[in-house]
């Protein structure tokens, strides 16, 4: 005999916990919740202000240093710890979650120039004003023994930077040339030069690792073929590029912070014209460093602020800054894309979190959910005036906010001027030159 | 060789005029050819002799080439003929054919353009070796959802006899456990049976087991048909036959019962003790104490049925019969007390009739009297009539009903089609039915039906014609049809058909218009007049009534349609161009005060404007279209297409597709609202790698050979298992 019952899924209604919500079927026909957009703009105006309202970006402040900050470096392996170098030779190891000095180090006589971490996490390089290169152990000394480097280095002339491959034990450093080396040697494996000057800073490619980038005061990038010890291409921009910074997901593309307040991101196989000008800063960029994913980075500015700019936007999407903070000369993005730390001329290291309003700690499922979904809704809204414009603002110290607004008449200006004289002139004389190309002087082969 | 010949040949004839002329020479002549003799010989080869004159010239060459003079050029081609005849001459030749073809070498290359192309060639090489990233780059840019660090750790599940095998017990209790598990010769490894399970599974045999299964399933099968039969005779709703059971049942205890006092005394008085007892647990169960839902509905019953009424009785009898044991002696003086504590348990609408009638409660004596039952027989009867009455009318119901249904079948074809014609009316019913005025009732058979399909069934020349006055009218028009005197609840009833709002009320209203109404609002009438109407559903009634005469009084004032009307009339008139008075008084005649600009000057500067293009809404009367800019709404509305759309339609589409849980399900909210970038805290994120994109590359050809929807979730839910299983984490504390 067959006996017919009603049967549930238990599924379907009992909770997993107490503290869970009680499940209610829910009916998706449209017609029974209408009026979706509105709703969902809505929605997003509220996610927008409260995105505002929760953006809290600064963390901490390490201080210790004596000087201000010249150079810091990421460890390789742990994320809690940081180096950094300050101008009266100083070098201080930190852990971000103590937010406490855990090791104090004079490594050079006047500034350390650069630093750099050894793939392993075990040691640590500086150059510095001394003419020395310095490899120093990540772990402090034991009770008793002196504070000394493995290594030194004496050089003839003074090295600006240095930066360590990320597989073999090679470094490279940058002064008068670039030099590479094999840590177990007191000579360079091989010098490259490219005409005379003094190069200021030199990065290894992170992910195609025998190429280089270096720029040198004479307002030039050079690309260098480890392999084949030679230069590649030399660039010539308007003005001094100060670092450069290559994308850790893209292995041709790299960006390079500027002395006109400019970054320019370059194709390293078309040089002749940058991907994209990323401009925002009023004063020249000192420092750029890509976030780990590839898809963002940040700049440290004279103009006393940090911006994030996206790898693909000409203009930023967050400035940082507080009243403290000094002219900021280093600045490095976490490895696990959470952080930005900044180091300026005010001796103080500064903890920012990379996406403003984020909330730290773990998540609930249900808070993560709404979280995606907030985001979901200011992506779909965002081109909404109101929405725009809430989630646009920022405040600015005055002097930068005057700063572009003077900067944005200038530029006004010289269009305008540029178009009068297009206007007054033989057709075709005056060419139209775009953002892009006006800035390249020359690419050298 | 021919020239070699010739040469030997002509030597005699130059040497011999010599030989006259110069005497001298002759000797050192000769000691040289000895000379050049023995040499030859030495060498052993033959070589060839100097050419001697045969003629006169100015120069003399070597070889025996004609010299032409100074002017002749000598060809190396000439001079290369007796070469080539000789072996000797061999790797000469070789060279002097290579010096031919090879050109000069240049002059080596300036150290700065050896570098630029050393350069140039690096740099070609590198581009092309780093054009391998672009597909991985581009993937990248374009993924969906990217989840960093690229190359997670992966957990492996081990399977469980290798981690036991491995693992070896050391601190006591765990040596202990260890122990007790051997002990019981507990398996770890599939399958997971105990020794003794083995042994029963062995114990029984095939044909045991199988005879053993019959017969459990032969009992089952009895069992479920005992129990289908006794659920038979459950379902039964004959009472007679329950009763009759019950009636068997009891009349076999009583036959045992004087079975036994025959026979067995002591028996028979424990029997009588039993009997007692039920009798008493009946009494204390309440059960004919008419507190029970039956004991309800009958009495409501009561007033219509007379089979209810008399199982009313008969149940108070019991009740009596049961209580009066209670209270052998009292019969006439706690009457009155009876009375008022049966009044507790009865309930007063059933008495009430009967208690202004006569003060003794026939009912409480347990039998039902004559009297009391032929007094309500009157009203009884009345309703009974009614009820008589009624029935045919419903039968004509029916048949009304079945009618009705078809021409709805009918209608609604009909419907259909002048949907399809003009949908704007449609839909302007749809859009405000909350506005709607109620239909007012009118006469004709279609009447109800159209009543009852309000939105669907009004024409636009109806809703044109819609005005309050008009309303108002047809109001009192359908008063006057209803010409009698209204009674209270009829005027109630219409006011019910009015509002349209309630299922009930609607109900009432259907089933009004589909019974003749006169007849049934006389049958109300006189329910209302009968003694045994319930007085709580009286008083219900009243207090709806008030309710709503309360809020009618409340919202007297309130004519949502007349007011509707009013504010589309004036947004009518706003929206008509209006004329410019372009008059100024006393322009060309007399001005002052009392005095008017003439009529023929006014209407020659009365600008009339064209009149405007019809409204939309001038067939929709329930509706204000504005086309007017809503400033306050224009603030947060999109001026110019953002860039990455194409055409409004595309950005509209964007935007009206909704994202949210409210609107979807859990999986498309979690798939609609998924993050482009995934980034696990506390992990650090290394730079791409050939074998990230490797890895990269792989899972696009799996999402390439299909299981795409899923995809993402999955990977989502793996990163999170991941990263729950291996709790590792970089920050050092």
């Amino acid at each position: 005999m067959k006996v017919k019952v009603l049967s549930r899924n238990p599924d379907d209604y009992v909770r997993e916990t107490k503290q869970d919500l009680q499940r209610v079927p829910r009916n998706y026909d449209p017609a029974l919740h209408p009026f979706e957009a509105p709703r969902e703009y809505v929605r997003a105006l509220n996610a927008t202000k409260l995105d505002r309202v929760f953006a809290k970006p600064f963390i901490a402040s390490l201080d210790g240093h004596r000087d201000g900050v010249n150079c810091m470096a990421k460890h390789p392996q742990s994320l809690s710890t940081v180096l950094s170098g300050a101008c009266d030779g100083e070098v201080r190891l930190w852990n971000l979650m103590k937010r406490e000095c855990i090791r104090t180090l004079q490594a050079h006589e006047g500034f350390v120039r650069g630093m750099c971490t050894r793939f392993c996490g075990t040691s640590f390089f500086t150059v510095g004003d001394d003419k020395t290169v310095k490899h120093w152990k990540m772990e402090g000394p034991a009770y008793g023994e002196q504070e000394e480097p493995i290594h030194t280095i004496l050089g003839k002339t003074v090295y600006t930077g240095i930066d360590h491959h990320l597989r073999e034990p090679v470094f490279a450093t940058c002064g008068h040339q670039v030099d590479i080396w094999n840590e177990q040697r007191t000579s360079p494996l091989c010098s490259l030069t490219w005409g005379v000057d003094s190069i200021s800073s030199v990065k290894f490619n992170p992910i195609e690792m025998y190429l280089l980038g270096s720029c040198a005061s004479d307002r030039n990038i050079v690309l260098y073929d480890m392999r084949q010890s030679t230069a590649l291409k030399k660039v010539i921009l308007d003005m001094r590029t100060n670092t450069l910074c290559w994308n850790p997901m893209e292995a041709f593309i790299f960006t390079a912070a500027n002395e006109d307040y400019n970054l320019y991101t370059f194709d390293m196989r078309f040089l002749d014209k940058p991907l994209m000008v990323h401009m925002d800063h009023v004063s020249a960029v000192l420092d750029v460093d890509y976030s780990p994913t590839g898809k963002e980075f940040v700049s440290a500015s004279f103009d006393k602020s940090i911006r994030i700019f996206p790898v693909d936007k000409g203009h930023s999407r967050e400035v940082y800054h507080t009243k403290r903070m000094q002219h900021v000369i280093t600045v490095k993005w976490t490895s696990d894309n959470k952080y930005i730390l900044c180091g300026s001329d005010e001796m103080n290291i500064r903890l920012w979190k990379a996406n403003a309003s984020e909330k730290l700690g773990v998540l609930n499922p249900r808070e993560k959910a709404a979280m995606q979904y907030n985001q979901k809704l200011k992506e779909k809204f965002q081109h909404h005036p109101q929405i725009k414009r809430i989630a646009r603002h920022r405040h600015l110290p005055k002097i930068i906010y005057s700063q572009a607004k003077e900067l944005r008449i200038m530029r006004e200006a010289r269009r305008r001027k540029e178009l009068n004289r297009r206007k007054h002139s033989k057709p075709g004389s005056v060419p139209l030159m775009s953002e892009k190309k006006k800035h390249i002087v020359a690419v050298l082969k | 060789m021919a020239a070699e010949k010739e040469a030997v040949k002509n030597e005699p004839a130059l040497s011999d005029p010599e030989e006259e002329e110069e005497e001298d020479d002759e000797v050192a002549a000769k000691k040289h050819q000895q000379l050049v003799e023995t040499l030859s010989t030495l060498a052993g080869g033959k070589r060839p002799r100097a050419a001697e004159r045969t003629e006169a010239s100015r120069y003399i060459s070597e070889y025996d080439v004609g010299g032409g003079g100074a002017n002749e050029k000598v060809l190396l081609s000439e001079l290369l003929k007796p070469v080539s005849t000789s072996s000797a001459l061999g790797s000469i030749r070789k060279q002097l054919s290579k010096v031919r073809q090879t050109k000069a070498v240049q002059l080596p290359l300036s150290k700065e353009e050896n570098e630029r192309v050393v350069r140039e060639a690096a740099y070609t090489q590198t581009s092309q070796a780093l054009a391998k990233w672009d597909p991985i780059v581009r993937q990248n840019r374009n993924a969906e959802q990217l989840v960093f660090p690229l190359q997670q750790d992966c957990v492996t599940v081990a399977p469980i006899e290798e981690v036991i095998s491995n693992w070896k017990p050391r601190t006591p209790l765990e040596e202990e456990i260890f122990n007790l598990l051997h002990k019981t010769q507990q398996p770890v490894k599939d399958p997971l049976l105990t020794p003794h399970e083995k042994a029963s599974l062995k114990a029984m045999s095939l044909e045991e087991a199988q005879l053993r299964r019959m017969e459990l399933q032969r009992a089952r099968a009895l069992q479920s048909y005992y129990e289908a039969k006794a659920r038979r005779e459950r379902k039964i709703k004959s009472k007679k036959f329950h009763k009759l059971l019950r009636k068997g049942k009891s009349s076999k205890v009583l036959q045992e019962f004087e079975m036994l006092r025959k026979c067995n005394p002591e028996a028979a008085l424990e029997q009588l003790e039993k009997m007692e007892r039920a009798r008493i647990e009946e009494r204390m169960s309440l059960k004919h104490q008419n507190k029970g839902r039956w004991a309800k509905s009958t009495v409501i019953m009561a007033k219509y049925d007379l089979e209810a009424r008399q199982a009313m009785q008969e149940q108070l009898a019991r009740n009596k019969e049961l209580t009066q044991k209670a209270q052998p002696t009292s019969d006439s003086e706690e009457d009155g007390k009876d009375l008022e504590a049966d009044g507790g348990l009865v309930p007063d609408v059933i008495n009430e009739g009967h208690v202004g009638v006569d003060p003794d409660n026939p009912w409480m004596l347990g039998k039902a009297s004559a009297e009391s039952k032929e007094e309500p027989r009157v009203p009884e009867d009345s309703v009974g009539d009614g009820m008589e009455e009624e029935e045919p009318t419903m039968s004509n119901e029916e048949a009304l009903l079945q009618d009705f249904a078809e021409r709805r079948q009918g209608l609604r074809c009909l419907q259909v089609t002048s949907e399809a014609q003009g949908l704007d009316g449609e839909e302007a019913a749809l859009m405000l039915p909350d506005v709607l005025p109620p239909a007012p009732p009118s006469p004709g058979p279609e009447e109800p039906l159209l009543r009852e399909k309000l939105e669907r069934l009004r024409t636009l020349e109806d809703m044109e014609a819609l005005e309050p006055e008009e309303v108002v009218q047809r109001e009192q028009s359908v008063q006057s049809e209803g010409a009698e005197p209204l009674q209270p609840v009829q005027a109630e009833l219409l006011s019910q058909a009015d509002g349209g709002r309630t299922a009930a009320a609607k109900k009432t209203g259907k089933r009004q218009s589909l019974i003749d109404l006169k007849a049934v609002l006389a049958d109300t009438s006189t329910s209302m007049q009968c003694p045994l109407v319930p007085r709580v559903v009286q008083d219900e009634l009243e207090s709806t009534t008030d309710q709503r005469q309360v809020i009618r009084e409340a919202f007297a004032s309130d004519n949502v349609v007349a007011d509707f009307v009013k504010e589309k009339r004036r947004a009518e008139q706003d929206g008509k161009p209006k004329a410019v008075d372009l008059v100024l008084p006393g322009w060309g005649e007399w001005g002052g005060t009392g005095l008017q600009p003439s009529t023929k000057k006014r209407r020659r500067f009365l600008i009339k404007p064209a009149p405007g293009p019809p409204r939309k809404d001038q067939h929709l009367p329930h509706v204000i279209i504005s086309e007017q800019r809503n400033i306050s709404a224009a603030a947060h509305q999109v001026n110019q297409l953002p860039f990455p759309f194409e055409s409004s339609q595309q950005f509209e589409r964007s935007i009206q597709a909704p994202v949210g849980s409210t609107w979807n399900t859990q999986r498309a909210f979690q798939r609609l609202t998924a993050p482009q970038v995934i980034t696990l805290p506390g992990h650090i994120i290394q730079p791409i790698s050939a074998e990230d994109a490797n890895l990269i590359r792989q899972t696009d050809q799996e999402k390439a050979a299909g299981q795409k929807p899923a995809l993402d979730l999955i990977s989502l839910s793996k990163c999170h298992d991941r990263r729950r299983a291996s709790k590792k984490k970089s920050w050092k504390r």
